[in-house]
Order: structure tokens, then C-alpha cells, then sequence
């Protein structure tokens, strides 16, 4: 049975998402922010360990017709345009095919306007006789700014309207939507009821969801409701540097060191120069974020969720002493470092399942700094900057450094902003020999300086 | 609190202990930093439309997370009303002196409800009423609104006739309102009264005139969900409960591994293997699932040897979740309760003070289980037949969420090894079966310790962790006879003069009240006799 765990299987899923791949097809005028969701739904599902791939026809239409003249391609009566948009979709649905049965794909998001229900039928047929499960996500907005500034952030600057200025292109956008308005049909309460969807009304206003099947659609419903498009900053950093970094020892529950508690200092400056607007402070429950937190002076809630990851048997050791008592573990860590778990420890991946609902919680909130770990702070900047699990790990995440993380258009504009306290640097990049029988001086190749 | 004289002083001060224990618990409470202000949720819906079946689910799992929450259902409140139901001619609407008592009940119990929210450090209320009307949800919002409450409507939305008559027959047979429970008789007056209802329903208009509520319209027991305007963190996580939940028949079973090594040794935690008592009960289990031909059975186990050896002996294909560990017991891990006892004395007494809260040292708590364990309950609702195998602490978790039992009984609940409990929802509850397989097994059990144990320090509360509660039951407003109040009858006019001003909850904390007699509270040191009949 296709994706249930079997005695065999060492993969660490929390849960078996589902036995038969989903196809997830968006349908919207354009410049709903379509696009927008397939990116972030895509980024949020490999996060957590679905693997998923988004397949835009826009795309397939751009490298089919190298050039784009105007508005005109789009028009109803266009045989020719219709003729090539069609075999762009049927060209992507077959890619869809091969990711899904024969890559491993779990998810594949179907990203085009799907505005017609003859569209949409030739896809549910398609799904069906490929044993895909299809679960439509309908984009409904008539809000002329939110569209037209849409139509700003993403658009002005698409491959298509290179060789445009600001004016013509929005100009020529607009007719282009009027194209697809006179044949669009929405998805119908009574002629669709039987399929799985939902319509995200007004960014988000409201929501009206269809019959859904399985988990990972009640996961993506979850999600999609839990979005939105208010902008506002995401700040990330590490406690001050603590007593224990000082030694070059991981984990543990050490409290902060001189230099450490000079950084919640001019942490506390910083913040209060940024001026944000209600901004909420996160931390964990270890004494090292708290102790950052309380210089603050601002109210702060701590998350369990937020704690360091759990190094079991290796707590508090220097990474030469891990190599003296376990090379082998210390091995197979690097071998694997995203999927390794510390002997009564816990890894990376486990690390992604706690921290999901801090994800969530962060999807909904605006203005908010969270003040956490190394390895917990890779996790989550991963989820932001769409890093896989292979890059994960080795994310630079530097003491005394907050990174500001603004969304903008499809992705997250990242400043990194040093706050001028000295510290040890606590990164350990991956060593160029992890294999078991590596000499000690080969393990501890990468190991930072420290006292 | 200041200790400002007044004349109401014993009174004052309790007003003042009432408080702080609110404050206590808002300090505590993961809910309070989500949740800034209490919320009403108000459920809409003609009869038999599943209303209270949603009202005490949801009440049961905000309470199991940690939300104290509480429903009022205004059935009850009329019931106190007018003693004896005769026919669904009350329901009428043209019927007037029904009317007004319906009216009336309805504004005592949202006196209730803002008792529970300002008072008694309630977060949430559901209000389960049929609530057809505009006019009845203009005077709730305007309720709702003179407190500063938040308020998010639950409207359920049903026209497949068999659902209606398998609701009436499932859960209307039994009710007070029927005490002779002639199904065909039952089934006609009900319908009846339903149609009573139609005649003035004015369903959630989310196009105009209800544009601007927050709010869920469940649409034929979950097909289709259309959700309006939420406002906030709650409210998202009760949209995506009810979006879990169906109606199916289905059960689920819950079971311990079989007996483990460390088990025989009475040594706690670790990740040992099973004893041969404990292989054979794994074969009995295996019987056990075939005896009962379960359909589509999914079986889930943890990522610890034990339960994992139990499940391979079904032969089935099986799901390892790590959040269904047992509970990690950190530096007291694979220790028996006497080295504990030598080597952790202090600990030891600590966790036998509050075993909820008690969290070993660089372990967890039973709180930090029930948050870990949060997903596996919205999974299991979403499932059809599912059998858990998994540990001691972590089953206790999960009953006390389908039992609706709060952190002071959770620890202690009874699971023993080679026991299947079988779980099945029934009306608005849960019904129990437990198999013993007749595999032999050291039992695992401690008892709650006899006699008082010294609390030298305060509650140990955790931020942002989940404390389970129970759900309260329905009050019964008291009916108080004395002090020259007449017994209330039916269809007299409401002297508003006996309207009571600033009346003081009668609610008991913890228990429900079983029989309307007198009662006092347990709060108030000295009760005020309000003349609380009239204003039924």
C-alpha cells in the first residue's frame, strides 16, 4: 500500500499522509493571487515533509511562445492562442503525471486560471484515470486594490512585460483579465457539490470549503484559512551568547554570559529603533532566550515548542568529547544530519514537527520577534526561504545577528543586521570526510574555536 | 486586591477571591494569551440539526486544551420553566405567553453566560439554542456587545430527512421533554414542532445582512462548511475542529503494548522488548481484531519497541507516530518507583503533590503529553475505526479527552496492561467497553496517595502548556422556595420589579447540579436569596 509505514521503513513520519497522490488545482481570474498560494502552499507542504511541486502553466505558455506581444493572445476568439494554451496544459498535466506516479511526488499544485468547468473536467478526468486525488483551491476577489496591487508587486515585473513601462503593462493586465472574464465559471455549489474544494473569497474574508476527504486536505484548508496578505516582519534570533557556548558545549540550560547580556542590551535598542508596530516577543523556555527576553522590557510569552533541539546523550558535551565517546554517532550525524537523531535526543526532522505550530501561529500573527535557538531557528528560517532538508542544517544562523524577514511578492526579503557584540561562533560545517572510520583530526576538522 | 470597605463586606471579599482565582488561572492558562476576550459562541440551527451534539463536543475538546468552556443549553433553562412539556403547541409561534417564557429564559441564561465570563474565569461559552431568528441574534450581539465579549456563530444547516429522524431517534427519544417514550408519538410531536420553527427561520445571509459576522455554516453534517470573517486564533482552531468531525459510527480502541521486560522489573519508561507474556498478548490482540471483522481498521502505534512488537503481530499494516511516546520520564527513566524513591526523594513527594503538573527533570509532565498528543486526537476524530496501541501515560491522555475527565482525575486513570478499551460515541457521549484478553500482567497502576499531602509551594503552572478541564454540566438554576417566594407558575407576567440586579452565580465548580432543590454555592460564603424564581 502506497505510503503506509512498514516495520522496514526508518523514516521518521509523524503520520502517513495519504495513499494516493493529490493534485491540487487553483482556479481564479488572474492576478487573485493564485500563484501566491501555490508557492506558499508548496513551500509549507515540503516544510513539513510532503513532498510537493508546483506546475505553473504560465511557464509552459512562456517557453512555448518565446515572445509575448500583448493582451491579444488571451482573446476568446484567439484559435491559434487557444489552440497553444491548450497543449501547454495538457504538457504540464503530463509532467504532473510523471512527478506524481513516477518521481515519489505526493502533491503536485496545478497553477493556471482553470476558469472554465470544461477545464476543469478534462483535469478531474485526467486524475482519475491516473489515481490522483484533486482538490480545487478557487481564488474570488473583486477588490480593485487588492487586485491592482497585485498587479504591481507581481506582474510589472514578470518576463512578460520586460519591455514594457509600469503604465502600458497594467494597462495591457487588465485587458488581458477581461479575456478570461466573460467565459469564467466559478465553482457552483449545486453543479460542483461533488467535488473537494475551496473558495477563498476576498483574500480571505470568507471561505467556503467542499467535502473534504482526507487529511492532508483538512492539513491544506487548515493552512489556506490561516494565511494572510497584512504586511508586517517576522524578526528571528538566537538567545546571547551563554556560558555554555562560551566552553563550546551544546545544549543544556546555561544562562548568559557578559557578552551575552551586553546583546539583549542592544537588542532592546534595536528594537525600540525599529519602531514596530504591537510587536509580540516569543521565546522558549530555556533560561538563556528568557534571560534575552527580560531585558526587553516588553511582555514576552515562551513556547515549549520553542526549546533547543534535544541532544540526549550528547547534552552539554563539546564536540570533542562527542567524538571520543561516540565517533560513530558523530559520524553518522554528518552523514545525515537532518534525519539523525541524538540517542535518547531528538533530530532535525523531529524538530520541524514541534515547530509547525509555531509556524501556523506565525502565519496569523504580524508583527513578531522570536528570540529561540540555532538548530530551532534554521528550521524556521527554512520554512520561510524554502530551503530543503539537505540545506537545512548547515543554515547560518550566527550569535548576536537578527534576521528581519518581509514578505514580498512570491517570497521573503531577508536583511541580516548584526548587533556589534562579540561572540563564539558556533556554526560547524559539515567536514569533507564522514566516513566511520575517520581519524579524529578529519572529525573535528570543522569544529569552531571556543574557550 | 484592594481592601476597600463596603457595605456588602463578607460578600466583597469573596468577589475579590473570585477574582484572583481568575487572575490565577488567566496567569496559567495557555488560552488567555490566545484569547483576549471571552467568546460566545452561538450556536443556529432549527431542531434535531445536531446543535448540541456540536455544542458539547467542541466544549469538551476547548476544556481538554486547556479553554475553560461551558455550554448553556436554554432547552434546560426552559425545562425549569414549565415543569411539564405537553405538546409541541408551545412551540407554536403565535402562541404568546410561550413566547415570553421563551424570551425570558433565554435573557437569564445569557445572565448566566456573563456570570461564567466575567466571574467564574470561563473563556468560553456556547450558547445552544435554536436561535432562528434575527431578532433573537440582534439581542445577543447587543449582549455581546455591552460586555465586550467576542461573539462567533455555529449555524448547522441540514435537509437530508434521514439524518433529521436518525437525530430524533437517537438523542430526542430519551429526552426529559418525553418521559414516555413512544417512538412513533415522540417522532410527531417533534416533527412537528420543527415545522413550528420553520416558519420563522431566518438562516445566516452571508451575502448581506450577516456579511459582517464571524462564523461557521456546517452544511449537511459536514459536507460543506462556509466560513465567515475569523477573527482570531480560537475561533481558526474551532472552525478547524468542527471541520474534523463527523458523525459516522465508528470505534476506537485503545490499548497498552503488551507487557514489556521493564515492566516485570517495575522499572519505568525505557525501550525495552515484550516479555513472553506480553508476546502472548499481542497474539490474543490479533484474535481479538479478527473476532470483530473491524472494516478498514487502521492500527497505530508508537516509535518505542514495545508497541511496535504488539502491532507486528497483527498483520496488519500499521502507523508509528513518535507523539504517541510514552511519556518521557528523564533522569528517572527505566528506574523503579524505590530507586526513585532513594535517589529522588524530593522529586518523588513533588509529582505525588500534583502528578499532573510534575514535570521530571529533563522529562516532561503530563501537561506537556496532553499538547503533544493534540494532533492524534484531531486525526483519531477524523478517522473511521482506529486501534492505538500505545503506553500508560499516553492513554490516560486520550481518555480523559473521549471521558471529558479534567487534570485532577487524568493521572489516575485505571489502564491496565492486556486491557482493550473500546470506545464508542453514543448520543452525546462515549461509551466504554473494556476486554480484558486474558494474558496475565504485573499491573502498573499507583494509586492516588491517601490523605493529605502538604502543598508547600504553589501550583506549578506551565506557560503556553494545555491543563485539561471537564466540562461542567448543565446548571440547574436552583429553585428557591423560601423566604416567601412563591413557587413559579407558568404563565404569570414577570413582575420586573423581582428582576434581579448584580445576582451572584450560583455555579458550583467541579460538580454538576443534579436535582433542582436548593443549593448553595460553594463560592459565596454567605448567598444572597435572590428571588431567582420569578425571572425564570
Amino acid at each position: 500500500m502506497r505510503g503506509s509505514c512498514h516495520p522496514k521503513n526508518t523514516r521518521d513520519r509523524a503520520v502517513c499522509m495519504t495513499n494516493c497522490p493529490t493534485l491540487i488545482v487553483t482556479v481564479g481570474l488572474p492576478a487573485r493571487g493564485k500563484t501566491y498560494i501555490s508557492k506558499k502552499l508548496t513551500r509549507y507542504l515540503n516544510w513539513i515533509g510532503v513532498p510537493t511541486k508546483e506546475f505553473n502553466v504560465g511557464q509552459y505558455r512562456r517557453e512555448c511562445l518565446k515572445i509575448y506581444k500583448s493582451f491579444e493572445f488571451f482573446r476568446p476568439d484567439n484559435e491559434e492562442g487557444l489552440k497553444i494554451r491548450r497543449e501547454c496544459a495538457t504538457s504540464a498535466l503530463n509532467d504532473v503525471r510523471q512527478y506524481l506516479s513516477v518521481e515519489g511526488g505526493q502533491v503536485a499544485v496545478f497553477d493556471a486560471t482553470n476558469t472554465t468547468r470544461e477545464r476543469r473536467g478534462t483535469i478531474v478526468k485526467f486524475a482519475e484515470q491516473n489515481g490522483f486525488k484533486v482538490f480545487f483551491v478557487e481564488s474570488v476577489c473583486e477588490d480593485p486594490d487588492v487586485i491592482a496591487q497585485n498587479i504591481v508587486q507581481v506582474k510589472l515585473g514578470s518576463p512578460d512585460y520586460l519591455h514594457c513601462n509600469s503604465d502600458e503593462a497594467i494597462e495591457d493586465f487588465m485587458k488581458r483579465i477581461k479575456c478570461y472574464e466573460s467565459s469564467y465559471q466559478p465553482l457552483d455549489e449545486v453543479l460542483d457539490r461533488d467535488l473537494s474544494y475551496i473558495k477563498i473569497m476576498d483574500v480571505g474574508r470568507r471561505y467556503l470549503v467542499n467535502r473534504v476527504v482526507d487529511h492532508i486536505q483538512s492539513r491544506i484548508v487548515y493552512y489556506l484559512m490561516n494565511i494572510h496578505i497584512t504586511p508586517r516582519s517576522i524578526y528571528l534570533c538566537r538567545h546571547g551568547e551563554s556560558d555554555l557556548n562560551i566552553k563550546g558545549r551544546i545544549g543544556g540550560d546555561s544562562g548568559l554570559s557578559a557578552r551575552g547580556k551586553e546583546f539583549a542590551k542592544h537588542l532592546r535598542k534595536f528594537i525600540q529603533e525599529q519602531n514596530i508596530k504591537d510587536l509580540k516577543v516569543w521565546t522558549s523556555q530555556m533560561k538563556r532566550t528568557i534571560q534575552t527576553a527580560e531585558c526587553l522590557g516588553v511582555p514576552y510569552e515562551q513556547w515549549k515548542s520553542l526549546n533547543e533541539i534535544d541532544a540526549g546523550v550528547c547534552e552539554e558535551m563539546m564536540y570533542e568529547e562527542i567524538q571520543e565517546h561516540y565517533p560513530l554517532e558523530f559520524a553518522l550525524r554528518d552523514q545525515d544530519k537532518y534525519r539523525y537523531r541524538y540517542p535518547k535526543g531528538e533530530s532535525y526532522e523531529d524538530l520541524v514537527q514541534r515547530l509547525e505550530p509555531v509556524i501556523m501561529e506565525l502565519e496569523r500573527q504580524e508583527n513578531v520577534l522570536v528570540v529561540c535557538h540555532q538548530a530551532v531557528m534554521r528550521c524556521l528560517l527554512a520554512y520561510f526561504l524554502d530551503k530543503t532538508a539537505n540545506e537545512l542544517p548547515y543554515l547560518n544562523c550566527p550569535l548576536h545577528t537578527v534576521l528581519k524577514l518581509t514578505p514580498v511578492a512570491y517570497g521573503c526579503k531577508v536583511e541580516s543586521v548584526y548587533l556589534g557584540v562579540d561572540s563564539v561562533n558556533t556554526h560547524r560545517d559539515r567536514p569533507e570526510n564522514v566516513n566511520v572510520q575517520r581519524s579524529t583530526e578529519d572529525a573535528l576538522q570543522t569544529v569552531p574555536a571556543h574557550f | 486586591m484592594s481592601g476597600t470597605q463596603r457595605d456588602n463586606g463578607p460578600a466583597n471579599s469573596t468577589e475579590a477571591k473570585k477574582t484572583d482565582l481568575r487572575m490565577h488561572e488567566k496567569k496559567c492558562s495557555w488560552a488567555s494569551y490566545m484569547t483576549n476576550s471571552p467568546t460566545v459562541i452561538v450556536m443556529i440551527g432549527l431542531p434535531a440539526r445536531g446543535k448540541t451534539y456540536m455544542s458539547k463536543k467542541l466544549t469538551r475538546y476547548l476544556n481538554w486544551i486547556g479553554v475553560p468552556t461551558k455550554v448553556f443549553n436554554l432547552g434546560v433553562y426552559r425545562r425549569e420553566a414549565v415543569r411539564a412539556y405537553k405538546s409541541y403547541d408551545f412551540f407554536r409561534h403565535d402562541n404568546e405567553e410561550a413566547m415570553k417564557i421563551r424570551k425570558q429564559c433565554a435573557l437569564v441564561a445569557l445572565q448566566d453566560v456573563k456570570a461564567y465570563l466575567t466571574e467564574e474565569g470561563g473563556q468560553i461559552a456556547v450558547f445552544d439554542a435554536t436561535n432562528t431568528t434575527r431578532e433573537r441574534r440582534d439581542l445577543i450581539q447587543a449582549f455581546v456587545k455591552e460586555n465586550a465579549f467576542k461573539v462567533f456563530f455555529v449555524e448547522s444547516v441540514c435537509d437530508d430527512p434521514e439524518v433529521i429522524a436518525a437525530n430524533i431517534l437517537e438523542v430526542k427519544v430519551s429526552s426529559p421533554d418525553y418521559p414516555e417514550r413512544h417512538r412513533e408519538r415522540v417522532m410527531d410531536d417533534f416533527l412537528k414542532r420543527i415545522e413550528c420553527y420553520k416558519v420563522t427561520y431566518q438562516p445566516l445571509d452571508p451575502d448581506d445582512y450577516d456579511k459582517d459576522l464571524s462564523f461557521i455554516k456546517v452544511i449537511n453534517v459536514g459536507r460543506r462548511f462556509l466560513v465567515n470573517r475569523v477573527q482570531d486564533y480560537i475561533q481558526s482552531k474551532i472552525v478547524y475542529y468542527l471541520m474534523n468531525i463527523h458523525v459516522h459510527s465508528h470505534s476506537i480502541y485503545l490499548c497498552r503494548h503488551g507487557e514489556s521486560n521493564h515492566n516485570v522489573e517495575g522499572r519505568i519508561g525505557g525501550d525495552s522488548e515484550l516479555s513472553p507474556r506480553g508476546k502472548q498478548f499481542a497474539h490474543a490482540l490479533h484474535e481479538f481484531i479478527d473476532e470483530y471483522k473491524l472494516s478498514d481498521l487502521k492500527v497505530w502505534t508508537s516509535q518505542l519497541r514495545r508497541t511496535i512488537q504488539t502491532a507486528e503481530e497483527l498483520g496488519v499494516p500499521y502507523e508509528q507516530w513518535k507523539i504517541l511516546n510514552e511519556i518521557d520520564a528523564g533522569v528517572c527513566e527505566e528506574m523503579t518507583y524505590e530507586m526513585i524513591q532513594e535517589t529522588f526523594p524530593e522529586e518523588f513527594a513533588l509529582r505525588d503533590q500534583d502528578k499532573y503538573h510534575y514535570r521530571y527533570p529533563g522529562g516532561e509532565s503530563y501537561q506537556d503529553l496532553v499538547q503533544r498528543l493534540e494532533p492524534v486526537i484531531m486525526e483519531l476524530e477524523r478517522q473511521g475505526n482506529v486501534l492505538v496501541v500505545c503506553h500508560q501515560a499516553v492513554m490516560r491522555c486520550l481518555l480523559a479527552y473521549f471521558l471529558d475527565k479534567g487534570a485532577d482525575d487524568l493521572p489516575y486513570m485505571k489502564c491496565p496492561l492486556h486491557t482493550v478499551l473500546k470506545l464508542t460515541p453514543v448520543a452525546y457521549g462515549c461509551k466504554v467497553e473494556m476486554f480484558y484478553l486474558n494474558v496475565e500482567a504485573v499491573n502498573t497502576h499507583r494509586d492516588r496517595p491517601l490523605g493529605k499531602i502538604p502543598k508547600d509551594s504553589a501550583i506549578i503552572h506551565r506557560r503556553n502548556s494545555y491543563t485539561p478541564l471537564s466540562s461542567h454540566d448543565q446548571v440547574k438554576r436552583p429553585r428557591l422556595y423560601s423566604a416567601g417566594n412563591q413557587p413559579w407558575l407558568p404563565l404569570a407576567p414577570t413582575p420586573s420589579a423581582l428582576m434581579p440586579e448584580g445576582r451572584q452565580s450560583q455555579t458550583r465548580i467541579g460538580s454538576g447540579c443534579l436535582s433542582p432543590c436548593v443549593k448553595e454555592s460553594t463560592l459565596t460564603a454567605q448567598t444572597k436569596l435572590v428571588a431567582v424564581s420569578a425571572s425564570e
